[in-house]
């Protein structure tokens, strides 16, 4: 009898709690969206009215006038076309060269295997720092010897290529954590049906690891979409920069349009909110797969 | 457990007599492709830049490299302050991540976990953060905290009096470390909440009607059988501490002198100073500072596999 009134008493507490907690933890939430719905808000008045008005007034206007600027004066659609360029094969190799590690070392048993991974990923988690010096002369050098210095320094196949070999470590840890979930009756029942390595992959392995794939693209499409890093080092023209950081220096550029700027920075982030509003299983997946295994 | 061990070992010896050379040249293709790239362009100049930064070199031609033995890090250690105020600034990002982003991550996906009233919603709002880069991210602070701004409009400042958020030295690291944790919640929240939903609700439930407070159940019960993802999150937090360049190159430019940085560093004298190699002494000092929690990471992803 007294345990139940207790619980009750208790319930009650907890509700009480609960509320404040909801309370507290939304007047955060309107707080961490603000700037976001700030920005967009400033994208959608037009110059002239701020001009005349402020910051801080009632718009007497809200259109698309800035975008449609933005598109044009700060050469947008070039910077997308770079970044297309270079996600989509990079997100392309990464997630190929990724499982065909993958297969190998969760599919066979070789003493290397552990070895491997762990290199792989410990390559994954070194800094970006560390590498960009030597690479950086790498790409020059290579240039010279084939007579075209901007083979893969100031091109996008270098950018590629570096976001390939980086990004291949977090492929591969994760594609193998997913296929040692696949039962190794599939894979021996191939062997004895005479299958090659080749047709083991390719028809038996690669079709299951589709859900692990899809989530991984998204992954690794947002990350490599929003790198600064590498393009700013490996890049000098600026009609070869990516949008991320051909942003960085527009930011400088168009300094005092501030809508102008508003509306450039949506632009560059819309790609990157309709993968969170459309995909946000797989990118929550993705994330989750590679780093909370154990 | 032995019996399937033995098993496999038995499959291991059968494929490995029934490989063609065919299937042997396939695989070789299949490891040596990916592992020759990542060779190349991650490992060997990892390794180039620790060694160049034993060196002087003005980078142009190879016969010019000259051995330094430690005078670039002699010259880091007791030549330059900034050094030493990078290194102060990346302890500050540490203890603020550490203190004060993560466990407030931790705790709102727990609560977020718990379904209290408006969860999807919150989970939405501090989680859209996390998608955007750092470019983006730090434009629409700069709106925030501009002299022309909105933070600076509501407190009725000035255009020609304003709060210089990014310029006084007094808070502009905090008001960085703002801008990156505002990030930074957002994914540890994204990890944890992954992570809880393994938790048996049972524990849980158990320990509600034993009378124990929400804080109990979650230093006795939550934070022990998170263990595994604990470890990960705090791995991520250090990671992500020294790792840090983006967000102050976006504000500052390579300059980055209002907030030195360690990953900031790196670039200024590479640009600068031509002849030595202190920017790869910085890298490497980088790489050092980062070695303890990269095995703390790969013991504990890879302890199943090891053992």
């Amino acid at each position: 009898m007294s345990t139940i009134v207790v619980n009750k008493e208790y319930r009650d507490r907890q509700k009480r709690k609960d509320t404040a907690i909801s309370i507290f933890i939304g007047i955060f939430a309107l707080a961490w969206v603000f700037p976001l719905v700030w920005t967009l808000y400033s994208s959608l008045r037009p110059y002239i009215d701020l001009q005349a008005n402020g910051v801080f007034s009632v718009p007497e206007t809200l259109n698309l006038e800035n975008y449609f600027n933005a598109i044009r004066r700060m050469n947008l659609p070039l910077y997308f076309t770079n970044t297309a360029i270079i996600t989509i094969p990079a997100v392309f190799l990464t997630l190929f060269l990724g499982s065909l590690m993958a297969f190998v070392v969760s599919r066979y048993s070789f003493k290397t295997n552990v070895a491997l991974l762990l290199f792989f990923t410990a390559g994954n988690l070194l800094p970006g720092q560390l590498i960009f010096i030597p690479l950086f002369k790498m790409y020059i050098a290579i240039g010279d010897a084939v007579g075209n210095r901007r083979v893969l320094y100031d091109s996008h196949w270098g950018i590629i290529l570096i976001h390939v070999a980086f990004q291949m470590g977090f492929a591969t840890f994760v594609l193998s954590s997913y296929m040692k979930t696949i039962p190794k009756e599939i894979s021996e029942s191939a062997m004895i049906d005479g299958a090659s390595v080749f047709t083991h992959y390719f028809n038996i392995i690669l079709p299951l690891l589709r859900p692990a794939l899809a989530s991984l693209t998204v992954l690794m499409t947002t990350w490599i979409y929003n790198d600064f890093f590498w393009a700013l080092v490996l890049t000098s023209s600026d009609n070869k920069r990516p949008i991320t950081s051909g942003l960085g220096r527009l930011t400088g550029e168009f300094v005092t349009d501030y809508n102008l700027l508003a509306a450039g920075a949506m632009i560059a982030a819309l790609p990157t909110l309709i993968v969170f509003f459309l995909l946000r299983k797989q990118f929550v997946s993705g994330l989750t797969l590679g780093s909370t295994k154990g | 457990m032995k019996s399937t061990a033995t098993n496999s070992d038995t499959s291991k010896v059968s494929r490995r007599r029934a490989f063609s050379p065919k299937d042997r040249l396939t695989l070789g293709v299949f490891i040596g492709v990916p592992t020759a790239l990542h060779v190349i362009l991650v490992w060997i100049p990892a390794i180039s830049t620790i060694a160049l930064s034993f060196t002087f070199w003005t980078g142009i031609h190879l016969d010019d490299i000259r051995w330094a033995g430690f005078a670039n890090y002699h010259n880091i250690f007791f030549s330059t302050p900034v050094f030493w105020d990078a290194l102060k600034n990346n302890v500050v990002w540490l203890a603020w991540f550490g203190l004060i982003a993560t466990p407030l991550g931790v705790l709102l996906a727990y609560q977020i976990d718990r379904q209290i009233r408006g969860h999807a919603f919150f989970q939405t709002a501090y989680y859209i953060p996390v998608v955007l880069s750092l470019a983006v991210t730090g434009i629409i602070w700069n709106f925030m905290l501009r002299p022309d701004g909105f933070i600076n409009g509501i407190l009725g400042k000035d255009i020609t009096n304003p709060i210089s958020f990014f310029g006084d030295d007094r808070w502009n690291l905090y008001v960085i470390l703002t801008m990156a944790s505002w990030r930074h919640i957002g994914y540890i929240m994204l990890l944890y909440l992954a992570g809880l939903k393994a938790v048996d609700p049972a524990l849980r439930e158990a320990a509600a009607l034993d009378g124990a407070t929400e804080w109990e159940t979650f230093k006795k019960i939550i934070l022990p059988t998170m263990r595994p993802v604990n470890i990960i999150v705090l791995v991520i937090t250090m990671i992500e501490s020294l790792r840090a360049f983006d967000i102050v190159y976006i504000i500052y430019g390579t300059s980055g002198a209002q907030v030195p940085i360690l990953g900031t560093l790196v670039f200024q004298n590479i640009s600068g100073e031509g002849q030595s190699m202190k920017g790869a002494a910085y890298a490497t000092l980088l790489f050092i500072l980062s070695i303890g929690p990269i095995i703390a990471y790969l013991r504990q992803t890879f302890k199943e596999d090891v053992k």
